[in-house]
């Protein structure tokens, strides 16, 4: 990290911030974002509270669950307002770490916590009552939120959008244009979280939106196809595809092919190895779904597993 | 599979129009300025970058803005004088395009600002754009402000581990943002773009297209 410091150690501003401060720094937003920012601290303020208030009702939440959530909210905050952000502005493969936890890795991480109860406990109580939202308000974002959940449209736009972003013309003027940059970011991970929403909460929770879990398991198996082959072009690839981090310049030395195949790699690997996480939850979903065998009555479309362990059916909720 | 699609709209006709709607919007939007414009040579960023606006200090040491430049082309690129290959050939391709333009010339500004104040004083900026012709200006920022530029710009730099005689080079952006006389971001040169191609995108630029 001393080569990220970004001066020589006798530069003429040196001295002027203690070393503490120095290293604070990078836990700082490069850019502030008041959206990020207000969302993040709304979000886990009504966790806390919720956490209290199930825990006053003597009905606790698990540890590791308070944990994965509390884990993702705030690796998606770090990649948005740390130095992290800087360095993904400037160097491809960070820029790939960025999504794969926008995307992925957080999303996933804050849908296996379904942290849907705890929030609500943590409403005020007033506000749960009181606030009815109209239907002019209500009517077009049950039809958005729909449309983006049918089982064709979810799995085309999580892909789409990885491709869409990664189009090198378009990566470009994203990453030249700050408003482009921000609404790219915003996609991913409002998209990783409905995405991963659909593939990994319990059926019980989804309501209208639910899609049988054999067609999860398929869905969960066809986005990683296209991944591993994108990541695998961009890996493969043998001249730099995007341009743009050596016109607006690295964050720190590294080859443009080394920096390229990095990317690629987090592209490949890990992203493939997501879907592999929601093919597991939705087994376990499959094992311990009280409804599984009346779901393949309605003829959903569902492997043959013996729908063992009924009894504990909120194991998974 | 359009059997299923064209189920999907007859069923959600609303979903789809808004689809539809929504699609084209997103599309339009990136497609307006993004691409290449057939009339330039050089990376067209029109609306991409933000305008020109800056206060640092000139090679002689006095205060300037962004609204000194105003009315002239102004190309902004960013380097430092002791930097070896890559800014000596970017500015001899400016200056030769700048020749090329004859008298327009003076309608051009090149705006050379250090990104290592440390070792560019004012005196050594002057001297340094001096080589290049009359339009080249030193500018030099204090830590702070060269931090604003690098976020505005969305520019890149960091300096490589010193030698035993404690010289160092800067890694830094290669691009020259090109601004009209507004002040508003047009063309971006890269460091494959010749004097030819820079100088006849210029002359259109002058000619207010």
């Amino acid at each position: 990290m001393d080569r990220l410091r970004g001066a020589p150690k006798v530069a003429w501003y040196d001295g002027l911030m203690p070393p503490l401060v120095t290293d604070l720094r990078y836990l700082l937003p490069w850019q502030f974002s008041p959206t990020v920012f207000v969302t993040s601290v709304v979000i886990v303020t009504l966790y806390l509270r919720g956490l209290l208030a199930l825990r006053r009702n003597a009905d606790p939440v698990g540890f590791w669950r308070a944990f994965t959530f509390l884990l993702g909210v705030a690796l998606n905050y770090a990649v948005l307002q740390t130095y992290v952000d800087y360095l993904s502005q400037h160097m491809f493969w960070i820029h790939r770490f960025q999504h794969l936890i926008l995307h992925h890795v957080g999303p996933v991480l804050v849908v296996l916590a379904a942290p849907e109860r705890v929030l609500r406990a943590g409403l005020p109580p007033g506000v749960v009552r009181r606030v009815r939202i109209p239907a002019w308000i209500r009517r077009p974002i049950q039809l958005l939120f729909r449309f983006l959940q049918h089982p064709v449209i979810a799995p085309t736009l999580f892909v789409g959008l990885i491709f869409f972003w990664l189009t090198p013309s378009i990566h470009f003027t994203a990453m030249i244009d700050t408003r482009r940059y921000l609404l790219m970011n915003w996609s991913m991970l409002a998209d990783g979280l409905l995405f991963w929403w659909l593939m990994l909460a319990p059926r019980q929770a989804q309501g209208s939106a639910a899609i049988g879990y054999g067609w999860r398991l398929v869905i969960l198996s066809l986005v990683a196809i296209p991944q591993l082959l994108l990541g695998a072009y961009i890996t493969l690839h043998s001249s730099p595809l995007y341009d743009v981090y050596a016109i607006c310049g690295r964050a720190f030395a590294i080859s443009p092919l080394d920096d390229q195949q990095i990317g690629g790699l987090l592209t490949w690997i890990p992203a493939a190895m997501m879907s592999l996480v929601g093919i597991i939850t939705v087994l376990h979903h499959i094992l311990h779904d009280p409804e599984a065998t009346a779901a393949r009555r309605r003829g959903g479309f569902t492997p043959p597993v013996q729908a063992a362990g009924g009894a504990r059916s909120g194991a998974t909720a | 599979m359009t059997g299923f699609l064209s189920g999907v709209i007859r069923r959600r006709r609303p979903i789809a129009a808004l689809a539809a709607a929504g699609a084209l919007l997103l599309s339009s939007l990136l497609a307006g300025c993004a691409g290449n414009d057939p009339h330039y040579t050089l990376k067209n960023i029109k609306g991409l970058v933000s305008p020109l606006e800056f206060r640092l200090t000139n090679q002689d040491g006095q205060a300037v803005t962004a609204a000194d430049y105003r009315h002239d082309l102004v190309l902004l690129y960013f380097g430092y004088t002791q930097c070896p290959d890559e800014c000596p050939t970017t500015l001899t391709t400016l200056a030769n395009a700048l020749r090329t333009l004859g008298p327009q010339a003076s309608q051009v500004r090149v705006l050379f600002v250090t990104v290592d104040p440390r070792r560019d004083t004012t005196e050594v900026l002057k001297r340094y754009v001096g080589n290049f012709g009359p339009e080249f200006v030193g500018l030099r920022p204090d830590q702070g402000e060269l931090t604003d530029l690098s976020k505005r710009y969305r520019i890149a730099y960091h300096y490589e581990a010193p030698d035993k005689y404690g010289n160092y080079e800067v890694d830094h952006s290669s691009a020259v943002f090109i601004f009209d006389g507004d002040g508003r971001a047009r063309l971006l040169a890269l460091s494959d773009n010749n004097a030819r191609q820079v100088a006849s995108d210029l002359r259109r630029l002058l000619a207010g297209s």
